[in-house]
C-alpha cells in the first residue's frame, strides 16, 4: 500500500484556482521530486498536506487514514513533517532545545513532574538529550548544540530545520527548497545528507527544489506543476526532456 | 556525548541558582539589618510590599517573556486574589490557627485568580495578535469597577451582594458587611510578614524556573518563537498559552493575598490600570524573559520612590532618571556588549573558560 495518496487536490484564493486536480502516490522510503516555476503551486500543496491551508477539493490519504483538512498539529502527529521555505526556527532557543522541542511528542512527561522535579524528569531529559544529539550529529551540528539557532550560518539553520523535523519521527518529510541560498559544496553535501537520511530512517521524502541538479541527481521520481496543474511526471530523465517542462521553464512559442 | 546532556542541565540550574541567591541575600541583608536596628521604619515597611511585586514581576514574565503574549491587566488578577484571600482568612481566623486560615487565603486566592485566567484565556488564546492585550486592559478595569460598587454582607441566612448601597443587602441584625462598596474591607488582620512573602517568593520562583526548563516550557517558548513551526512539530498551541497564562494569574494571585493582608484596609481602586503598567514596567526595565531581572528592577523601583521622599520634589525626576539609567543597563546594544567583556573579562581571570549566555 502507499504510504500517501492524494487524489483530486484543489484549492482556488478568491477565483483564482491555485491547485487544481493534484493527483500522487508516494511510496514507502522513496525519494520524490515537486517542480516547477515560481507561483506554479508546489508551496500551496506542501501547505494543504500540513493542514496550513483546508482544501477545497480532494482526498490526502497517509497510511491508510484520511486526514484531509485536519490541524496542523494533528498531521504532524499522524507522521507528517515539514521545513519552511523561509526559514522557521525557534530564534531564540538553543540549538539543542530546537530538536528537543521537535521531540515533545515523542518522549513526554507532565507539567507537573517538569515543576516538581520527580524522577522521570531527569530521566526523559536525558534520553531528549542523547536524542537530540545523536540526530544533530546526522548534519554535523553537535558543536553548534548551545549556540542560540539565529547564530548559525544560513546554511545550518536549513539542516537544524530538518533535524528539527526528523525530530517528530515522521513517516514522510516535506522538505521546501532544502537548498536554496546555499553554495555549490554545500548543496552537494546536503544532497549526501538528504539521502542519508532517507537510507538511515526509511522515510520518505518530497521536496520541492529549484536547484536541478540537486533533483535530478536525487529522486527517484519527479512531478512537474505549472499554473497549479501537473504537466509531467515521471522518472528524472523522462522529465529532463519533456517538450512540456522545457517549454514551462524556458518559455516557447508553439 | 552524556556529559554534554548532564552539561546542560547544570546551565539551567545554575541560571536558577542566580534568581535564588538574589533572594536569600536579600533576606538575609535585611535580617542583619534589622538585628542591627539600622532598618528604618520606612523601609521595613516596604518590605513585604516588595516581595509581592517582585512575584507579580516574575509571573507576568511567564505571559510577556516566555510566552511572548502582552498583558494589561495583571493588577486585575492580583486584586481578584486579594479580596478573596481576605475573606477567606477573615472568616476563618477565629475557628481556625492564623497560620492554617492563611495557607487556606493563599489558595483561595490563587484559585480564584487561576480560574479567572481560565475564562479569559480560553476565548481569547485561541487567536493569534494582541488581542490579548485588549481583553486583559479590559478585564483589570472590569475587575476593579466591579468590586469598587460591590456590596457584600453574611447573616443567618447566607451571603447578600447588592451593588446599590449597604442597606439594599437587607441584612439582619447579626449581619455583618464584609465589602462595604468603594470603602472595600476594612479592619484586616495584618498577618503577612517578611519571612513569609520571601518563602512565596522562592516557591514562584522554583515553580516558573522549573516550568520554563521543562518539556512545557520549551513548548511555550517554540510558541513564542514561531507559531506556525511549533504547530508543524505538533505542538497543541492552546494548551500550551493557557498553561503559561492560568501560571501567571496563579502567582498574581498569590502576590494579591500576601500583599492585601499587610494593610488594614483593601479597596478596589488600589489596583488599577496603573499598578499593571508599573508591574509591566518592572518586567520590561528588569530584561523581558530575564527572571532575576524582574526581581531586582521589582525591589529597587518599589523601595526607590519612597527613599527619595527626603528629596522632595526632586523625586520624581530622580526616579525618571534611574528608569533610564536601568533602561540603558538593560537594553542598549553597546552596554550590552560592554557586560559580556565584563563577564568573560572576569571569567577568565578565574578559570581561564569564557562560555556564551544561555537566555532564560
Amino acid at each position: 500500500m502507499a504510504l500517501l495518496e492524494i487524489s483530486g487536490l484543489g484549492i482556488s484564493f478568491g477565483g483564482l484556482n491555485a491547485v487544481s486536480d493534484f493527483n500522487l502516490v508516494i511510496d514507502q522510503g522513496h525519494l520524490y521530486g515537486l517542480i516547477g516555476p515560481n507561483g506554479a503551486g508546489k508551496t500551496t500543496i506542501f501547505n494543504m498536506l500540513t493542514g496550513v491551508y483546508k482544501p477545497i477539493y480532494g482526498k490526502i490519504i497517509l497510511d491508510g487514514e484520511e486526514i484531509t483538512g485536519k490541524n496542523p498539529e494533528f498531521i504532524n502527529k499522524a507522521g507528517i513533517a515539514r521545513t519552511f521555505q523561509n526559514i522557521r526556527l525557534f530564534d531564540n532557543m538553543t540549538v539543542l532545545d530546537n530538536v528537543k522541542a521537535g521531540l515533545h511528542n515523542r518522549i513526554r512527561y507532565g507539567m507537573l513532574t517538569g515543576v516538581l522535579r520527580i524522577p522521570p524528569y531527569s530521566v526523559r531529559e536525558k534520553e531528549m538529550n542523547e536524542e537530540a544529539l545523536s540526530i544533530l550529529k546526522i548534519f554535523d551540528l553537535e558543536e553548534k548544540k548551545d549556540l542560540k539557532a539565529s547564530q548559525l550560518p544560513y546554511g545550518q539553520q536549513r539542516k537544524l530545520e530538518i533535524a528539527r523535523a526528523l525530530a517528530t519521527n515522521p513517516k514522510l518529510l516535506l522538505l521546501d527548497e532544502p537548498a536554496a541560498g546555499m553554495n555549490p559544496n554545500e548543496t552537494e553535501e546536503l544532497m549526501k545528507t538528504v539521502r542519508n537520511v532517507r537510507d538511515k530512517f526509511g522515510i520518505a521524502i518530497l521536496l520541492i527544489e529549484h536547484d536541478m541538479k540537486f533533483v535530478m541527481g536525487i529522486c527517484e521520481k519527479i512531478t512537474v506543476l505549472d499554473y497549479g496543474k501537473i504537466i509531467a511526471e515521471g522518472d528524472p530523465a523522462s522529465v529532463r526532456h519533456n517538450p512540456k517542462v522545457i517549454t514551462a521553464y524556458l518559455g516557447g512559442n508553439e | 556525548m552524556k556529559t554534554a546532556g548532564i552539561k546542560s542541565i547544570q546551565k539551567a540550574t545554575k541560571d536558577n541558582l542566580i534568581a535564588f541567591g538574589i533572594v536569600i541575600v536579600f533576606y538575609i541583608v535585611v535580617q542583619v539589618m534589622s538585628a542591627c536596628g539600622v532598618l528604618t521604619s520606612s523601609f521595613s515597611g516596604q518590605l513585604i510590599p516588595v516581595c509581592a511585586y517582585a512575584i507579580m514581576a516574575v509571573s507576568l514574565n511567564l505571559t510577556v517573556g516566555i510566552l511572548g503574549e502582552l498583558s494589561l491587566g495583571h493588577a486585575g488578577f492580583m486584586s481578584v486574589g486579594a479580596f478573596t484571600g481576605v475573606l477567606v482568612f477573615t472568616n476563618l481566623t477565629p475557628a481556625l490557627p492564623s497560620a492554617a486560615a492563611m495557607v487556606l487565603a493563599l489558595a483561595a486566592g490563587a484559585l480564584a485568580a487561576g480560574v479567572c485566567g481560565l475564562l479569559i484565556g480560553i476565548p481569547v488564546l485561541r487567536l493569534s495578535g494582541d488581542y490579548l492585550a485588549i481583553v486583559t486592559l479590559a478585564f483589570g478595569e472590569i475587575i476593579k469597577n466591579l468590586l469598587n460598587a460591590m456590596y457584600l454582607g453574611v447573616d443567618a441566612a447566607g451571603l447578600h451582594v447588592s451593588f446599590k448601597d449597604a442597606g439594599s443587602m437587607n441584612l439582619a441584625s447579626d449581619g455583618k458587611v464584609l465589602i462595604n462598596g468603594a470603602l472595600g474591607i476594612t479592619g484586616i488582620k495584618k498577618e503577612s510578614t517578611f519571612t513569609l512573602g520571601i518563602v512565596l517568593l522562592i516557591i514562584t520562583l522554583a515553580v516558573i524556573l522549573n516550568l520554563i526548563h521543562s518539556r512545557s516550557g520549551r513548548a511555550i517558548m517554540a510558541i513564542r518563537d514561531n507559531e506556525i513551526a511549533a504547530e508543524s512539530i505538533g505542538i497543541d498551541l492552546t494548551k500550551y498559552k493557557l498553561m503559561a497564562f492560568i501560571t501567571s494569574a496563579v502567582f498574581a494571585g498569590v502576590a494579591g493575598v500576601l500583599y492585601a493582608l499587610n494593610y488594614s484596609t483593601l479597596v478596589a481602586t488600589k489596583f488599577n490600570y496603573n499598578t499593571s503598567i508599573q508591574i509591566l514596567v518592572f518586567v520590561v526595565l528588569g530584561g523581558i524573559g530575564n527572571i532575576s531581572g524582574s526581581i531586582v528592577a521589582a525591589a529597587v523601583l518599589t523601595v526607590l520612590p519612597e527613599m527619595l521622599r527626603v528629596m522632595k520634589d526632586y523625586r520624581m525626576l530622580i526616579y525618571s532618571i534611574a528608569l533610564i539609567v536601568m533602561m540603558i543597563f538593560n537594553q542598549s546594544p553597546a552596554m550590552i556588549s560592554w557586560r559580556k567583556r565584563f563577564v568573560s573579562k572576569v571569567k577568565s581571570n578565574h578559570s581561564g573558560k569564557t562560555g556564551g549566555k544561555e537566555v532564560g
